[in-house]
């Protein structure tokens, strides 16, 4: 990894798309408005593809989310590579039931059958937009046995990490977080793949572990720094997958710092985060120096006025804050 | 004859289900398609051996008539460690897929979704193959099914959805849950052709199956609704099964047994009094039956502990 440039978050996915497409002819998408209209499925992941690799490749669908996935589930299974994209991910429980009773259920059910299918989804609130199209559901399929969920946070780990979903055989939830699109970050020029399932230590530090995933992981990672400056000392473990997740690392953090906060932008009962506390307090327990502390969504629907999403929604300075408190 | 013998060995097989789930052997309660014949080997009979079939809770027959291991699927069905999914899926999920059997889905709807992107896989890979994908007429009621057609239509996908219409969803009968008559009518929505077919005359599936097959391969779906009856409940579990079933009369049953498929198709082979080819027949499959109910009942259950074989670990 030599040769490095700094570009957007967006355009790393579609660097790692762009690859992925020419390197295997079995590599397709399928979704809503990919090719025509303004955004190329809102976001505009998928602009200029289509010149490249034509209609039956990057494959408008019907607005009919159950059956994309299903779709996709049943032609990797017939011998192709799908990436099927779900504009938002609160759109994806029309699609659950071929995402959690079918793909997660085919190698349970068939261990010399692969179900490789990749479900691309933006994830997340900072739109303005609402609770139907806010929503950060990773936990719910955090739980199903059979899936695994990625949510990178930085361009160069939504870029290897997509090319590793892409090459996976399993079926995998790529969640983009809306509001790292535009985000810019060191990428390698060279062809690089990230491995799924292992988390990275963005900011070494020795008072407090802050784990965290997504925009939380970018946000985790602003904290740190401006606490470095306040003279506390945060590690932030960006897990890049949240399932499986990578405990590992945030054990041996944790066994070094002795106190631990979880940042989540999920909703907080039965919320990921408590996965996260829950992982700790199996592996190091008595390496703990105090409670754990988990910051998520409160609870709430997703509201669309600015000052009530934000009040919602993990900020730098709530992450300081509970850092700060943690640490002394 | 081919079709008879292939029709025989479904209900075998189902029959031979119905005495072990009578035994107390079987972990669950199995759906069986006896009276169902006609239309899964009329359809199964109508297809290549590289095309696709995906299937439903009631998928035995689909699978037997693809010629799958039939020791495999009784060991799956009793929950044993030599069945198709090692004893995790059971009757349900059994799926021959050295068959080009892509799945058994008990959920209603996932049979449709599957096979439609089979289709597409299909189409992608250019391979000239066709899907048959089979589910009940409570199937089109569900949202995928109504997408599914949509999206075939559309892309033209080479699958022939097979809607077998016995009638009832478990116990509700079509007229209380269905807004036509026949389900084949909805085709016209989405501008795809919809056939309605006599199911308990298996030539006439049969031929029906063919035309379809042949327009999947070349221009796309279709929708063929095989008119069919369960002689059993909708589960082996019902009370009363078969004559007593609350939902229905048993002069209902008795009509639809005149009509049994594989008796009336034996009845126009009968050649002469002694029949010995057919016989023949009969008792090779009968053997082939036992011998894999041996096999099954021999198998030992899958040891205990969490039954991770095959999934993707934490």
């Amino acid at each position: 990894m030599n040769s490095m440039r700094e570009i957007s978050y967006l355009a790393a996915l579609r660097e790692g798309l762009r690859e992925e497409f020419r390197r295997d002819p079995t590599v397709f998408m399928l979704g809503e408005d990919l090719t025509g209209g303004y955004g190329n499925g809102d976001f505009g992941v998928t602009r200029g593809m289509i010149e490249e690799f034509g209609a039956e490749r990057i494959r408008d669908a019907p607005i009919s989310e159950g059956m994309i996935v299903g779709a996709a589930v049943g032609a990797a299974l017939g011998g192709t590579r799908p990436i099927a994209e779900i504009m938002y991910m609160d759109f994806m429980t029309y699609a659950v039931e071929n995402i959690c009773n079918v793909a997660a259920k085919i190698k349970f059910l068939h261990p010399h059958l692969n179900c490789p299918v990749v479900i691309r989804s933006a994830v997340g609130a900072g739109i303005r937009s609402g609770p139907n199209h806010s929503q950060s559901l990773h936990s719910w399929f955090a739980h199903i046995p059979g899936l695994k969920v990625i949510m990178p946070a930085e361009p160069a780990d939504a870029k290897g990490l997509l090319k590793s979903a892409i090459r996976d055989d399993s079926p995998i939830l790529f969640l983009e977080h809306k509001l790292l699109y535009g985000r810019k970050g060191p990428v390698p020029e060279e062809e690089f793949t990230t491995p799924i399932g292992k988390a990275s230590v963005t900011h070494p530090g020795d008072d407090v572990t802050v784990v965290a995933a997504s925009l939380m992981a970018r946000r985790a990672l602003e904290a740190a720094k401006q606490l470095e400056a306040e003279g506390v000392s945060a590690e932030v473990v960006d897990l890049r997958t949240v399932k499986p997740f990578d405990r590992d690392t945030v054990a041996s953090s944790v066994k070094k710092t002795g106190k631990v906060l979880v940042v989540d932008e999920g909703y907080r009962t039965c919320g990921f985060a408590a996965e996260v506390i829950a992982a700790v307090v199996e592996d190091a327990f008595d390496q703990l120096d105090a409670p754990a502390v988990r910051l998520t969504n409160p609870d709430s629907s997703i509201p669309c006025a600015p000052t009530l999403e934000d009040s919602v929604i993990p900020s730098v300075s709530d992450i300081k804050l509970a850092a700060q408190r943690l640490a002394s | 004859m081919s079709l008879y013998l292939q029709m025989y060995k479904v209900r075998r097989f189902e029959e031979k289900c119905v005495e072990l789930a009578q035994q107390g052997l079987m972990p669950t309660n199995p759906h069986l398609a006896i009276g169902q014949e006609a239309s899964i080997v009329g359809v199964i009979s109508a297809l290549r051996k590289d095309d696709y079939v995906t299937t439903t809770h009631r998928g035995h027959g689909h699978n037997v008539a693809r010629g799958a291991d039939m020791g495999r699927m009784l060991a799956e069905i009793l929950g044993r460690s030599d069945g198709y999914c090692g004893g995790r899926g059971g009757t349900m999920h059994a799926a021959s897929f050295e068959n080009n059997v892509m799945g058994a889905y008990p959920i209603i709807g996932d049979s449709i979704s599957v096979g439609t992107g089979l289709g597409l896989a299909c189409k992608l890979r250019k391979e000239g193959r066709v899907v048959a994908t089979f589910f009940g007429d409570g199937s089109a009621n569900i949202g995928p099914f109504h997408e599914a057609l949509n999206m075939a239509a559309l892309w033209k996908l080479p699958v022939v959805y097979v809607c077998e219409n016995n009638l009832y969803a478990i116990s509700t009968h079509i007229t209380k849950s269905t807004s036509v008559s026949r389900i084949a009518e909805r085709a016209s929505a989405y501008g795809i052709p919809g056939i309605t077919v006599d199911g308990m005359a298996v030539e006439e599936v049969y031929r029906a199956a063919r035309d379809a097959v042949e327009r999947a391969r070349e221009n796309g779906p279709t929708l063929l609704e095989c008119m069919t009856y369960r002689f059993r409940g909708s589960s082996e579990g019902e009370p009363g099964n078969p004559w007593k079933l609350k939902y229905r009369t048993a002069i209902e049953l008795e009509e639809w047994l005149k009509r049994d498929p594989v008796k009336n198709t034996r009845a126009k082979l009968e050649t002469g009094p002694d029949n010995a080819e057919l016989v023949r027949g009969e008792r090779e499959i009968a053997d082939m039956v036992e011998s894999a109910a041996r096999f099954a009942l021999a198998s030992p259950p899958p040891p205990r502990g969490p039954s991770l074989v095959g999934a993707v670990s934490r």
